[in-house]
């Protein structure tokens, strides 16, 4: 396995040190890391799950709308960055491993490095409310 | 490939007496044994002054490889002689920006106050390379680069001639931010260019006590180089990049407990040490 480029290895050491939880994609959309805070939203540890394929981790928290209706994989952020290469964001609910439901705001953006190559994308989380 | 450390110094010159075993110049590198008449440089501190004034008079072209551009790696670059014979090939390869060119930047030093002469005015064929993401050809020899942990863009480099490798990451801080160091290679700058090197000649300024008061400065104890080329699993270590403050006694004592009984072998770097790779 190839070793990450160094702005992606970068932003997961900044994400183990902050309480914000948040998601790291690689180019193709797989997850290769998420930290504490997220974890403990999701319900699994990273430790857990491990690295994850975009189409495993986007169905497995269960995303849909404010009524109730499963979120296509490319209404997702997260995927909508993958897609663009633009920042992007939303609100919807999620349903954690730990079986909880929680209505999360999501903003993500692309890491881009200088010579114009994609490395991955970051999604920033934040929980409105549970039910 | 023959490797010689023309500077060895991490920072600032440091001239003197009593730096003078380790050595006083900042970080200079050749790299033979590609094809002749060609000469690999890996960064232009000051100690490539005492190489310019040994240039085969038959050299045809010579590639400076900048790890990036501050400026104990390019202090040399104005009083590099070979720069300044007409006809001869000179590439200069650095770091990409998508925002200011390579010319550009350099010329930041090299021109008027900070410098007499411009670089667009030294009179052999210069050219100026960003250098591509992923691999690179020179004669006779292939060169990976990619960016490493060090405050603005950093490259480290990966070269071979096809039977042997040499890496040099001469400021890199691979435990930045690290809970634990090391980690799994996947997450750890530098791994792919280290991996299995024949000779890696990595950054090692400081001793852990210091460590502690640099982190984030974009430099390594000499713990971590020790580390990183464990995981790596190169067969040499040259431990370079050595504070200022560090006189030859000091780097002595420092390197006397840490040298044996490693699954590789290590030489602290010494200005003029060459390594038949």
């Amino acid at each position: 396995m190839a070793q990450h480029a160094i702005e992606l290895i970068l932003m997961r050491q900044l994400a183990s040190y902050l309480v914000t939880p948040m998601f790291v994609v690689d180019t193709a959309g797989d997850l290769v890391y998420y930290n504490v805070p997220a974890e403990q939203m999701l319900g699994l540890r990273f430790d857990e799950t491990g690295e994850m394929a975009l189409e495993e981790w986007g169905s497995a928290f269960k995303p849909t709308d404010e009524h109730g209706t499963p979120l296509p994989l490319d209404e997702l952020p997260l995927v909508k960055v993958v897609d663009t290469r633009h920042p992007a964001q939303g609100s919807f609910w999620i349903r954690g491993l730990d079986g909880v439901s929680r209505y999360i705001s999501v903003a993500a953006f692309p890491l881009i490095e200088q010579g114009g190559r994609d490395l991955g994308s970051v999604a920033v989380f934040w929980e409105e409310r549970v039910r | 490939m023959i490797v010689r450390l023309w500077g060895t110094r991490g920072s600032l010159p440091t001239p003197g007496a009593s730096h003078a075993r380790y050595g006083g110049n900042t970080s200079c590198v050749t790299v033979a044994g590609g094809v002749p008449g060609a000469l690999t440089v890996l960064d232009a501190g000051t100690g490539i002054f005492a190489l310019g004034e040994e240039l085969p008079d038959d050299l045809e072209r010579v590639d400076i490889l900048l790890s990036h551009l501050h400026l104990d790696h390019i202090l040399g670059l104005g009083f590099f002689s070979a720069l300044s014979r007409p006809g001869l090939d000179a590439h200069i390869w650095g770091p990409g920006s998508a925002v200011v060119s390579l010319q550009e930047r350099l010329s930041r030093y090299l021109s008027p106050p900070l410098f007499p002469v411009r670089l667009r005015d030294v009179p052999c064929r210069l050219s100026l390379h960003d250098v591509p993401h992923g691999g690179f050809e020179l004669p006779g020899l292939l060169v990976t680069s990619d960016t490493v942990c060090h405050p603005g863009t950093t490259l480290g480099y990966r070269i071979t001639d096809g039977t042997s490798t040499v890496t040099y990451l001469s400021d890199h801080e691979p435990a930045l931010g690290a809970r634990a160091f090391p980690e799994a290679p996947r997450w750890t700058s530098g791994y792919d260019l280290s991996a299995g090197a024949d000779l890696l000649i990595h950054d090692a300024q400081y001793d852990d006590d210091e460590y502690d008061s640099h982190v984030g400065w974009g430099h390594s104890s000499v713990s971590h180089a020790l580390s990183l080329a464990e995981l790596a699993g190169v067969r040499h270590l040259v431990p370079f990049h050595h504070d200022p403050s560090h006189d030859d006694a000091a780097l002595d004592r420092l390197y006397a407990p840490l040298v044996q009984g490693r699954p590789f072998e290590v030489t602290p770097a010494t200005e003029g040490s060459t390594f038949d790779v």
